[in-house]
């Protein structure tokens, strides 16, 4: 059973590079060399971190030191209250909902929709097949652009409209790829068998194929969520009612706020009036920084559990080419 | 009898899956009807069916005097300028798939994985909150340069009209480079064992062994990504863009997404940004077949 396991996820294999590097005689240059590539990837490694990092130790850091940028490598003056502000923001409740609630069920729909297609373009028996899987992979490639798409969804309706985030984005190419080629790579039996035992197709999609596309499920419904939680385009284009707006909305509304105004201090730049929008100014950068802590914060705490996980996910696509 | 029931077979197989094709047609193929109003004098709230045919006079207004060509010329300019820096350094994700694999102490080779896949997971608002708070004048790297003394009054790194196309591109680095280079990760990892130890034996040193081992059978891999970005030289997308814009910066960063957007959605100027849109279009399905065939014709395969 053990064997037959592994003969089913053939491309799973865990990422391990040390087998790759083969002993060799270790000379001066190559010790330099090591030197150098350790200091240039740790120096990288520090830039996509440390922006976080300061982040985070602003929004506990006394107010007035982080608003003058004075808070470079460590908190101080710590305190929470400006989380306890934060949630007191009209509108960033429902905003946190409408993310949640397009991530939820968007990633649902997403996932199941990249399943059954997936499973579905595996099949060998399909009125045009061939037809239909192209139609499908060459919009991944072409589209009309962004003005003809917001007229189509204007003329559907869809302005204004909690569907307007879910609909688009069911059929999704890569996702329907990435599962079409697992599904290929599992045995054939498997399927004939339960064919033979009189399943249908949607037995054979719900009892077999779901349960062993696992792995490749789970990277699709990450990246769903990560897109989902991360989309901005769509509440830009198509939403001016404030109920429906995205917490990456509602960000960018504060921080392009904070940039007109941190533009006209600097026009005007002359003293007293600088200082006077700079107290007005002392929440809103705090205020500013947290609410980004908390858009970011689930994907900073989903992303170390799955890094690993989507690392293969996205092998198992490139094996594809 | 059989081969019919096979048939009745399929093709209901097909009806399982039309509903999401339907939600294609809708939402990837119908806005192609759109493309009509580039032909009409619309205005909006004035419905497209009471508006005028006006033919091609909107592509022709593109160029009609020096101003508007200075314009679009500044545009499509700056669109070639942002690919075209990203295609000039597209060997970075390779160059850092290859060192890192030879980084040799486990754990801290993936600790690097890691973290600088990261930054591939946030959306440009993060970024560009995050470039805010690092780089406004009240920002930390300006309050750095203060508190050691190094400058009197802050630097205006975001609101700066020059390098524009470096910085962009620096971002875009900066977000997705750890996770572009797992593509070639994984192509290293494809590479032969005996080709390592023919080359140790031979006594090969590191970087010969990476010269002529690791970096020949990349190639493919990087062949087949440099098409893409080729193909989709136009497409530099919206969004990174629009988060960054500013009244300083206008000038240079207004690729042909953004000038789009810019045009209808400020300027209400929808049939003209529609034009333009159609022409992006049509050029970069052109640019992508092109490339194809060079790739057939290099290669023996598409791309596609």
């Amino acid at each position: 059973m053990s064997d037959n396991q592994t003969s089913l996820t053939p491309n799973t294999r865990e990422i391990d590079i040390t087998k790759k590097t083969v002993k060799m005689q270790v000379s001066a240059a190559d010790k330099i060399i090591s030197t150098i590539i350790y200091i240039l990837f740790s120096l990288f490694a520090f830039i996509c971190v440390y922006p976080f990092y300061s982040i985070i130790i602003n929004t506990i850091s006394a107010n007035d030191l982080s608003a003058k940028g004075e808070i470079i490598f460590w908190p101080k003056g710590i305190h929470f209250q400006n989380y306890i502000d934060v949630f007191k923001i009209p509108g960033l409740g429902n905003a946190f909902m409408i993310s949640l609630g397009r991530t939820v069920i968007g990633t649902l729909l997403t996932v199941g929709a990249s399943a059954f297609l997936g499973f579905m373009f595996a099949q060998e028996d399909m009125w045009g097949k061939k037809f239909w899987y192209r139609f499908t992979i060459i919009t991944m490639f072409f589209n009309a652009g962004i003005i003809p798409w917001y007229l189509t969804m204007r003329s559907l309706h869809l302005t204004d409209n909690f569907l307007a985030y879910i609909l688009p984005s069911v059929v999704a190419p890569f996702f329907i790829i990435l599962v079409k080629t697992f599904v290929e790579a599992t045995p054939k039996e498997l399927q004939q068998a339960a064919s033979i035992d009189g399943a249908g197709i949607f037995t054979i999609f719900y009892k077999i194929i779901l349960p062993i596309s696992k792995p490749i499920l789970a990277t699709v419904a990450i990246f769903s969520a990560v897109n989902q939680w991360n989309s901005f385009q769509d509440t830009l284009l198509l939403v001016t009612d404030s109920k429906l707006y995205s917490l990456q909305f509602i960000l960018y509304n504060y921080i392009n706020q904070a940039s007109s105004l941190s533009t006209m201090v600097n026009l005007q730049n002359a003293g007293s009036t600088a200082m006077a929008t700079l107290a007005t100014k002392q929440t809103s950068t705090s205020i500013r920084m947290t609410v980004t802590i908390i858009v970011v914060a689930p994907i900073l705490l989903v992303y170390p559990i799955f890094q690993r996980f989507f690392v293969k996910g996205i092998i198992i696509g490139a094996v594809k080419g | 009898m059989r081969s019919q029931s096979m048939r009745s077979n399929s093709f209901r197989k097909f009806l399982y899956i039309s509903p999401f094709m339907l939600l294609l047609a809708v939402f990837a193929y119908y806005p192609l009807y759109g493309w009509v109003y580039a032909f009409f004098d619309y205005t909006p709230p004035i419905p497209l069916s009471q508006s005028e045919f006006v033919g091609f006079k909107w592509f022709h207004s593109l160029v009609e005097n020096q101003v508007k060509i200075d314009q679009l010329m500044q545009v499509i300019w700056n669109t070639f300028g942002i690919s075209g820096l990203g295609i000039l350094f597209s060997w970075l994700p390779m160059i850092f798939a290859i060192f890192l694999t030879e980084i040799k102490a486990v754990r801290f080779r993936k600790f690097i994985q890691t973290v600088t896949t990261l930054p591939n997971f946030i959306s440009w608002v993060l970024v560009y909150s995050l470039a805010f708070s690092m780089f406004s004048s009240e920002g930390m790297v300006n309050g750095f340069l203060h508190m050691t003394g190094l400058t009197d009054s802050p630097t205006m790194f975001l609101q700066s009209s020059e390098h524009v196309w470096w910085t962009m591109w620096a971002w875009a680095t900066w977000k997705s480079l750890g996770w572009s280079a797992i593509l070639y990760i994984a192509a290293i990892m494809g590479i032969d064992e005996s080709l390592y130890e023919a080359a140790y034996v031979d006594g090969a040193t590191r970087m010969q062994v990476i010269r002529h081992v690791v970096l020949p059978s990349m190639m493919p891999t990087y062949f087949v990504l440099l098409m893409l970005q080729i193909a989709s030289f136009l497409n530099n997308g919206l969004e990174q863009y629009f988060v960054f814009q500013n009244a300083f910066n206008k000038d240079t960063i207004q690729v042909l997404d953004l000038y789009v957007y810019n045009l209808a959605m400020g300027g209400g100027s929808y049939s003209v940004s529609v034009a333009i849109s159609m022409l992006k279009s049509v050029i970069s399905v052109v640019l992508l077949f092109s490339v194809n065939g060079l790739s057939k014709m290099l290669r023996g395969e598409g791309i596609v």
